[in-house]
């Protein structure tokens, strides 16, 4: 589970995010939760950033779901049609037994 | 320019605060001409697209290449401008960010955004030979803006 909080914009925002997916996979852990309760803004980048994350984490065999989707995200992810190619979720029990139904 | 036209301008380096500063920039300016939060926000984002467009494919963020940003406000809208100083761009030539096979594609969802946010959205070819983006927000309480006013000028070049 990873909580992301504030923007996730070009520049740090979008970085701190690749860095850290990286880092996960790089300890082998490929079944992630993105919080993003506390993220109140997304640009193009961001949402750039979300995507290579899912593609990157998918081909190593694992998977990369959503958490507590504020509005501004949400609608951002239905206006760029990428709700549907996410997994969201708003409850973290739920989310997490969604990994070991597989 | 019209006597009850507020007009301002200013000139970024190409960096990535540029888009941080621009996007504070015309937030201030969308306030003050009294339009509500959900549109401040629609703008902002806009004003975000455009910047990192010019800083991004029209500048491929060269730090000796400037963006062009103004903002005019009339009786009836603000009108935002950014312009680069690149090569130029075809909107046609822009993939559309929903097709299926675009979907996982990690950019080209600025110019997307712009068009979903503005009433009306254009690229020009710019003064400089680079791509000007304009596009402008109806003042709230003004009559709606004619819709099919977006994109159909083309210039050579890629997109954001």
């Amino acid at each position: 589970m990873v909580d992301i909080g504030g923007r996730i914009t070009l520049g740090e925002g979008s970085a701190l995010l690749r860095s850290t997916i990286k880092d996960l996979l790089a300890e082998g852990r490929n079944k992630i939760v993105l919080n993003l309760g506390d993220v109140n803004y997304i640009d193009s980048s961001g949402i750039g950033e979300l995507v290579t994350a899912f593609t990157t984490v998918k081909k190593t065999g694992g998977d990369l779901k959503l958490l507590n989707l504020t509005k501004k995200v949400h609608d951002l992810l239905q206006l760029t049609k990428l709700f549907t190619v996410f997994d969201v979720y708003t409850d973290e029990n739920v989310v997490i037994r969604s990994f070991q139904q597989v | 320019m019209a006597p009850d036209t507020k007009h301002l301008e200013v000139t970024l380096d190409t960096h990535v605060e540029s888009v941080n500063l621009a996007e504070e920039m015309c937030l201030r300016v969308a306030e003050s001409a009294g339009f509500g939060e959900d549109d401040c926000y629609r703008i902002g984002m806009s004003v975000r697209e455009g910047v990192i467009n010019a800083f991004h494919y029209g500048n491929q963020e060269k730090p000796d290449k400037k963006i062009h940003l103004a903002v005019d406000i009339t009786n009836d809208k603000m009108t935002i401008h950014v312009l680069d100083e690149g090569k130029g761009f075809d909107l046609s030539h822009v993939p559309d960010p929903l097709a299926q096979e675009n979907l996982l594609s990690t950019s080209g969802r600025g110019i997307f955004l712009m068009r979903a946010f503005m009433d009306e959205f254009n690229v020009v070819p710019g003064r400089t030979g680079g791509a000007e983006i304009i596009m402008s927000k109806k003042l709230p309480g003004a009559t709606p803006v004619p819709e099919a006013q977006g994109g159909q000028n083309a210039t050579p070049q890629q997109g954001n």
